[in-house]
């Protein structure tokens, strides 16, 4: 198993505060790796660092095998913000053709290599709004046409900030589905998302809490080592037990739930 | 660059209104000039100016507030992480609003020279390659300038501070060789003097040699779009 994401002591700091205080993680390929943490616990600066748009005070972050923000990866590295990005005024159609155009341009390789809009378009269920205006879907249905332009062509990596906020449950367990089979196909995906129960349909879990990694282990082995049924109880147990953000791959194992009080 | 210029114009269809008043309000201010003061010898001086300075007016407005929202809505950041190069990007844009430009200045043109009765010694032709070069440069200047602005109210601000200044400096008012000194060496260096320059000589001379002006304000455009490429950061705080 190769790692898609390698991060190295990174440090951030935003506003002259420390956000990030020198994470260490993998995220596998061919994996859905969750990014789990409460609001402000550092996902999406972290995600941020990942695609190489976030300046870092120090630390590494490998891509795909090269530095994170390397002109070669932005055709590789799928990527959803937040908050839709994509735009109001158009069709869901010419908002995918022109993500499609813009990474098209330059391509070496030919076109038909990548996933088209047609796909994609299947892909996130909106066949019956490609003609729709973005303004005038709902919020769900936004946020997947912003998923939808991290489909065109095909990445080897995706990062999805906070994919499924707002969506209902059966749309949520259908893009779970999707993430599965992009997994099967050998994508690296890394999902974030601070709805704990989301922790079931992913292979691996990174447990993030104040900028620093409380956990980093596959879901079955964070539940085991914890002796607990669910994200939720793991993360209290690692962060009451004093199981310490050591920011280290691993760290779960050697978590003893100790019930020693508050770490801070 | 074609794929933005396509794009922002796919978002224009949807919007006709904004299409509309980018075409009509420059015509209907022109006509309403000409009424001001009955067609008479005031509106023969005053008019070729106005065409210098209407294009460069609602293209620096529509341009500034367009890539505004560009950045507030995460648009561009997203765009950014893609393989769409930052000239390719502003280059775009120009390209679109350009092209608006090109219809907004036939447009004016012909109704000053044909119903409004705009006689001109040059040929009437070079108004309307003046007055896309100045739009074009609208454009730039409006790129260049949301980079500086954080929200709408800011942008929207950044009109009056910028263009204003350089209405008022551009010989219009009062001939620049009466200008003090310091203001007269100050509207060397604004855009508009220059597009004004052009349209006047047009105006004026049978055979204008407008050529230099119309080259400062190629430099103009070319300069600003390359200090907004420099404000598009891929990696930000």
């Amino acid at each position: 198993m190769t790692d898609a994401v390698v991060v190295e002591g990174l440090v951030v700091r935003r506003g002259g505060r420390e956000v990030l205080h020198g994470l260490d993680l993998t995220v596998a390929a061919g994996r859905v790796t969750g990014l789990l943490g409460p609001s402000g616990s550092g996902k999406t600066t972290l995600l941020r660092a990942i695609l190489g748009v976030q300046i870092v005070a120090s630390g590494r972050v490998t891509v795909l095998g090269v530095a994170a923000g390397s002109p070669g990866l932005r055709r590789r590295v799928g990527y959803v913000t937040q908050a839709p990005s994509v735009y109001d005024d158009l069709t869901v159609e010419e908002n995918l053709r022109y993500f499609a155009r813009v990474l098209r341009a330059g391509a070496r390789r030919a076109a038909s290599d990548g996933a088209g809009v047609d796909d994609v378009v299947g892909r996130v269920g909106l066949g019956d709004h490609r003609d729709d205006l973005v303004r005038h879907l709902s919020g769900g249905q936004r946020s997947r046409v912003s998923l939808a332009t991290a489909l065109l062509g095909r990445p080897e990596l995706l990062v999805l900030d906070e994919p499924t906020v707002g969506l209902d449950p059966v749309l949520r367990a259908s893009l779970w589905d999707l993430f599965a089979e992009l997994a099967r196909d050998g994508v690296g995906l890394l999902v974030s998302s601070h709805v704990m129960d989301e922790a079931d349909r992913c292979d691996e879990l990174v447990l993030l809490r104040d900028g620093d990694v409380v956990a980093q282990d596959s879901t079955a082995g964070l539940l085991g080592s914890t002796g607990t049924t669910t994200a939720e109880a793991a993360f209290l147990a690692l962060v009451q037990g004093g199981g310490g953000p050591e920011g280290r791959p691993g760290a779960a194992r050697r978590a003893a739930p100790r019930h020693g009080g508050e770490r801070r | 660059m074609t794929a933005t210029a396509l794009r922002v114009w796919a978002q224009l269809r949807h919007d006709p209104r904004t299409v509309a008043l980018i075409f009509v309000v420059p015509c209907a201010l022109l006509a309403l000039l000409w009424w001001v003061y009955d067609g008479a010898g005031v509106f023969q001086q005053v008019a070729p100016a106005l065409l210098a300075l209407f294009p460069l007016l609602v293209m620096f407005l529509v341009t500034s507030v367009a890539t505004l929202r560009e950045r507030s809505s995460g648009t561009l950041e997203r765009l950014l992480t893609l393989p769409l190069s930052r000239p390719a990007f502003l280059g775009g844009y120009a390209l679109a609003f350009g092209g608006l430009a090109v219809v907004q200045a036939v447009l004016a043109t012909l109704l000053l020279v044909g119903p409004l009765g705009l006689e001109t010694v040059g040929p009437w032709g070079l108004l309307v390659l003046v007055a896309v070069v100045d739009a074009v440069l609208g454009t730039a200047l409006g790129l260049f300038v949301s980079a500086f602005a954080r929200s709408e109210f800011q942008a929207v601000q950044f009109m009056p501070a910028v263009v204003l200044p350089q209405f008022l400096l551009c010989g219009l008012l009062v001939p620049r060789d009466d200008m003090p000194a310091v203001l007269e060496a100050v509207s060397r260096v604004l855009p508009l003097t220059y597009a004004v320059d052009a349209t006047s000589k047009v105006a004026s001379e049978p055979s204008p040699a407008i050529g230099g002006d119309l080259l400062v304000m190629v430099g103009f455009v070319v300069g600003l779009l390359a200090l907004g490429a420099l404000t598009l950061r891929r990696r930000t705080g």
